[in-house]
């Protein structure tokens, strides 16, 4: 790929790296104590990793999370060049399907995948800087519960969904689309299989 | 990289974002990913055989010809440079790798339909006037010029040109569909829909392998196409940005039914040099005899007629095309007349070779007055690409 072309955006763009799969423990301020050891090669992996195209204001982002390894791998938080970023889930528990920060990150069980999809968790970007056009390859870090980092590219393509506003104090905007996502999800489980193929 | 597991593996291997790490691990898996659990990719049920969308030329042109096929021909936005454009067609042959391979693309709003997948290929074509909308006129081969109008042609500037291709064809028109909306709505930020042409010919099972299909005027239609990858006749060699590509030249043909209905069977074979029953050219028996141009009646005429169809479609010097095309059947008007006809798919090396062919044709054809050319356009179709690539990199990136 002629990652000079490409609209690579974020923080590693220098590095001519349009997607990297390893962990490690360098980081920004908060793990310079993590940097001192050296790093087990921790397993998870990222796949399909997806950004909704947008002009200003929020975006959502997607990703497969594979975790081969026999332990629990918890997602803590997420940033980017472009926007901070909050972990996001799709909840039911007032009546109608609201977005909201999801607190205790993304977990990822042993040996097991975890879908980030339109209508259930995703990333939330909050603020964009600038405008993610289709085609776009943006930058993303996640920050696990241990310390480690992960650091991956989703590709922007424009999506249908990209019109609806995540108001956190609105709920009842929700109603409709929640409803409509929330039926389209019960079409997604055969994602389920992807990862037995 | 840690290696994924084989369950994880083939996912992983099909996303633009791992691709592009870890060239010779990225190569061993993918065999894994495109030929899957049984094997080669003719699966046992039919409607699931994929035709690999990675290689060194691109599939759907030396591909078995697929029931259904859909031409779409995008217009570009203002405004856009080189590398907003390589962005896109880097999304698009993402849609493509997916597709072909049976999975959804990514924000898949129909994930359901990507299988089967029944045969997908989807083929990436760029017009003459997109390297100078793009600025990069000096990227374009020297040897690509566009098809000239010619005398016996009506055309339609609805049906004409275009800047970038997208050819999908399958088994099966819902497969079709979904992979051409996929890929229109992944390239609408930087182009317009100008037109689109939807076909569909014999194929297996329908008919036998290889088996020549028959086309709407009810000839079989493609009995002296070459081999496509005969030397020398559709992939051009060489070590340039086209070298393992090809050119397209697409006509939309209309055939003038009635008067064609008006002809006698006896005429109609006399107008192009072939029994319609068999395909034999006049002279001989069987559908693949040579034709022998020299054969003399008892009047001492050519028993194949100088201006018969197949006669003025050769050039002596033996220079030949490839043809690939669709029958196209649309609307019936209330008197019941109909516009049908052929998207003639021409795949050649140097479009030259089909400038003259045409030119040969348009000079003397008996054929002429009951076809008519409406539509005209031609594309590069650049070399494909490995795991990690895009179809247009060698031109684009």
């Amino acid at each position: 790929m002629a990652i000079s072309n490409s609209r690579v955006r974020g923080s590693l763009a220098a590095l001519g790296m349009a997607a990297v799969l390893t962990l490690s423990a360098c980081g920004g301020a908060e793990t310079e104590a993590a940097a001192d050891e050296p790093t087990e090669a921790a397993t998870l992996t990222v796949e399909d990793a997806w950004v909704v195209t947008a002009d200003d204001g929020m975006t959502a982002a997607f990703a497969v999370f594979n975790n081969p390894s026999d332990t629990d791998i918890v997602i803590a938080s997420a940033e980017c060049a472009l926007s901070p970023m909050e972990l996001h889930e799709m909840d039911m528990s007032s009546g109608d399907m609201v977005m909201q920060e999801k607190e205790d990150g993304f977990t990822i069980p042993a040996g097991e995948s975890h879908i980030l999809e339109p209508g259930g968790d995703h990333l939330m970007l909050m603020e964009l800087s600038e405008p993610i056009l289709a085609g776009d390859e943006v930058e993303i870090t996640l920050h696990l519960v241990d310390g480690e980092q992960l650091v991956f590219t989703a590709v922007a393509k424009d999506f249908a969904g990209a019109d609806e506003e995540y108001n956190h104090d609105d709920h009842g905007d929700h109603g409709d689309h929640g409803e409509d996502e929330h039926d389209d999800h019960g079409d997604h489980g055969d994602h389920g299989d992807h990862g037995e193929e | 990289m840690t290696d994924p597991s084989p369950r994880l593996s083939r996912r992983g291997m099909l996303t633009g974002g791992l691709a592009a790490v870890g060239g010779a691990a990225v190569a061993s898996t993918a065999t894994l990913a495109l030929t899957g659990d049984d094997g080669p990719s003719a699966a046992a049920e039919p409607s699931a055989t994929t035709v690999p969308f990675h290689g060194k030329r691109q599939a759907g042109v030396a591909t078995a010809p697929q029931a259904h096929g859909t031409f779409v021909s995008l217009a570009m936005k203002p405004d856009v440079d080189v590398e907003r454009f390589a962005s896109v067609l880097r999304l698009l042959s993402q849609d493509a790798e997916r597709l072909t391979e049976g999975l959804p693309a990514l924000g898949d709003t129909e994930p359901e339909l990507a299988k089967p997948v029944n045969r997908l290929t989807i083929t990436f074509g760029f017009g003459h006037a997109l390297f100078d909308k793009l600025g990069i006129a000096d990227r374009r081969p020297a040897d690509f010029t566009p098809v000239p109008e010619f005398e016996h042609d009506q055309l339609d500037e609805a049906w004409n040109g275009g800047d970038v291709l997208l050819q999908i064809c399958a088994d099966d028109p819902t497969t079709v569909s979904h992979a051409v909306r996929m890929c229109v709505k992944d390239a609408r930020s930087i182009a317009e829909v100008k037109w689109v042409m939807r076909g569909f010919r014999q194929a297996p099972p329908v008919v036998e392998p290889g088996a020549t299909p028959r086309n709407l005027m009810g000839q079989l239609d493609g009995t002296a196409n070459p081999d496509p990858d005969d030397e020398g006749v559709v992939w051009r060699d060489g070590s340039d940005s086209m070298a393992d590509g090809t050119t397209l030249v697409i006509r939309r043909i209309r055939a003038e039914m009635e008067a064609w209905d008006a002809v006698p069977p006896v005429s109609k074979e006399q107008i192009m040099g072939r029994r319609l029953d068999t395909g034999a050219p006049l002279t001989g028996e069987s559908e693949h005899d040579e034709p022998d141009f020299s054969v003399t009646d008892h009047l001492h005429l050519p028993v194949i007629a100088p201006n018969s169809h197949i006669k003025r479609a050769r050039l002596d010097d033996g220079r030949r095309i490839f043809r690939r095309a669709y029958n196209y059947d649309d609307h019936i008007l209330s008197d019941g007349t109909g516009d049908v006809g052929l998207i003639f798919a021409a795949y050649q090396a140097d479009i030259g070779t089909f400038v003259d062919i045409q030119a040969q044709l348009d000079a003397a054809d008996m054929l002429n007055a009951y076809v008519t050319a409406v539509g005209s356009a031609e594309f590069l179709i650049p070399p494909g690409c490995e795991e990690g690539g895009w179809v247009g990199e060698t031109l684009f990136g």
